[in-house]
């Protein structure tokens, strides 16, 4: 871990390129991640777990459990996402690796968008590949699997960046986790109404490229700035 | 120039002590007039009856609601670029209200929409839009109690409800099209029917009255939020003396 780390705080090569930041950050939690798979398998699993009980309490009626079936989905991704977040940046913040993150000699911005990115390769788009199984479950259609994967690639990004915010604001708070779902949740509403509702025309046949259009957008637009918003958001926490 | 003084707590201090008499007064002058014009004054409705009324109470309500968000975002930009204290606690000071008038606009909401729609609740595109508002002030609430360093909390609160104001209008528009989506449940609350001019009148009374009831109830809270921030501190000190000291002679 010091290697990846003095790579952060040290520069290698001779011309500055501020973007490294941004990939020596993702390559770090990518690593981390990848040394500690359990905890996103465990983030999959619940996923999983949330998803069958559907079926359960509501019982096995599948013209119903179809129709609700972009829903439930989303919002398990909604949930399971969610758990993840304060492992974001607390692990990091425990051992004061996250100070010299902020001391490093790349702009924070780009670092914490390569975390992001990180955070969500490791669980965003393993529940978007996963989604299809599921959906599968619930009786969709192969057109309406493909639609729900898709909707949930373009918006799970927009998970792991406002959930940055979040997890960067109640980092080190008590009762941070349960704070954390209270800010973040009403905030993940348009892409749950986006991502649920491209799926759900699909299984109507309207056109649903708008829905997936606006998830796109959404994309675009955090990306452009979220990355400063966790990055003073981190400022105000370390301070 | 001499404005900029005011930005200080200390100075903001007796400034808003002068101004919260006369911001009360003029809020239950408003409300007289407004309540007499609304529940007297003004003519039943032809189609909604005596029901009707209480929008004299709800559009204000639902006005303020979003307003004093996005005051409060305004002066989380203030606190943010300008590091200006006061700017933070004028947010903490404005956040109650917000909150509790976002809950009585759906309060009187749902008691409006029972005699007329047949449903104390809709899955309407406004309604849901301010239920989502109120969990933008419970959060932002929640957020700078949980934190115990006033400067984070300050800080982060700020941050948090510039990000939320940002959200706002794409939330509403998703959720106004969601509801398009699902025509099924939607009611439309867009097509009343127009308004006589005396219940116009009495509506900008009442936002009026609502204006000066929540900058009035604003600077109460926001100078009990400086005495209690600046305790310790000489200016604070001396206003508890005093205060301390004309509550003996009430009380002898």
């Amino acid at each position: 871990m010091t290697a990846t780390l003095n790579s952060l705080t040290q520069i290698d090569s001779p011309v500055f390129q501020p973007e490294r930041g941004f990939i020596v950050a993702m390559a770090r939690d990518a690593r981390l991640a990848a040394r500690s798979k359990g905890e996103a398998i465990q983030a999959l699993a619940f996923f999983v777990v949330v998803v069958s009980l559907f079926p359960l309490a509501i019982g096995p009626e599948s013209a119903l459990l179809k129709r609700i079936a972009p829903g439930v989905v989303w919002v398990a991704a909604l949930l399971s996402v969610l758990l993840t977040l304060p492992r974001m940046f607390a692990n990091d913040h425990a051992d004061g690796t996250l100070e010299q993150l902020a001391l490093s000699v790349y702009p924070l911005p780009t670092i914490v968008a390569g975390k992001i990115v990180a955070h969500w390769l490791m669980t965003g788009l393993p529940l978007a590949v996963l989604s299809p199984l599921l959906g599968l479950q619930f009786g969709l259609a192969s057109g309406e699997l493909a639609v729900l994967c898709v909707s949930l690639i373009l918006g799970t990004p927009v998970l792991s960046m406002i959930g940055a915010i979040g997890a960067a604001l109640t980092l080190g708070v008590r009762g941070g986790s349960i704070l954390l779902a209270l800010l973040v949740l009403p905030l993940y509403i348009p892409v749950l109404i986006f991502g649920a509702g491209a799926v759900e025309q699909a299984m109507v046949s309207i056109d649903f490229s708008a829905n997936l259009s606006l998830l796109g957008a959404i994309v675009l637009l955090a990306g452009l700035a979220v990355p400063f918003a966790v990055a003073a958001a981190l400022k105000i926490s370390l301070d | 120039m001499s404005l900029f003084k005011y930005s200080s707590p200390t100075a903001f201090y007796p400034l808003a002590g002068k101004l919260v008499p006369w911001f009360a007064a003029l809020a239950a002058i408003f409300a007289v007039i407004g309540l007499y014009l609304g529940l007297f004054v003004a003519p039943e409705d032809f189609q909604q009856g005596e029901v009707y009324r209480i929008i004299f109470i709800h559009v204000p309500a639902a006005w303020m609601a979003m307003v004093i968000y996005l005051a409060m975002a305004m002066y989380g930009v203030m606190a943010l670029t300008f590091n200006t204290r006061l700017s933070a606690m004028m947010m903490e000071a404005l956040a109650p209200t917000g909150a509790i008038f976002t809950a009585l606009a759906l309060w009187t909401g749902a008691l409006w929409g029972k005699p007329t729609w047949g449903t104390y609740w809709a899955w309407d595109a406004r309604m849901t839009s301010t239920l989502i508002l109120l969990f933008l002030y419970i959060g932002y609430l929640a957020l700078i109690n949980a934190i115990e360093d006033k400067k984070r909390a300050d800080k982060a609160g700020a941050l948090l409800v510039i990000v939320g104001s940002v959200n706002v209008p794409i939330i509403y528009f998703s959720v106004k099209w969601w509801n398009t989506l699902h025509q099924g449940a939607s009611v439309s609350v867009t097509a009343s029917p127009k308004m006589a001019a005396i219940m116009l009148w009495a509506m900008l009374i009442m936002a009026i009255a609502c204006w000066t009831y929540a900058i009035t109830i604003s600077l109460v809270r926001v100078r009990a939020i400086i005495l209690e921030r600046e305790r310790g501190r000489s200016h604070s000190t001396r206003v508890a003396n005093t205060l301390s000291a004309t509550n003996i002679v009430a009380g002898s």
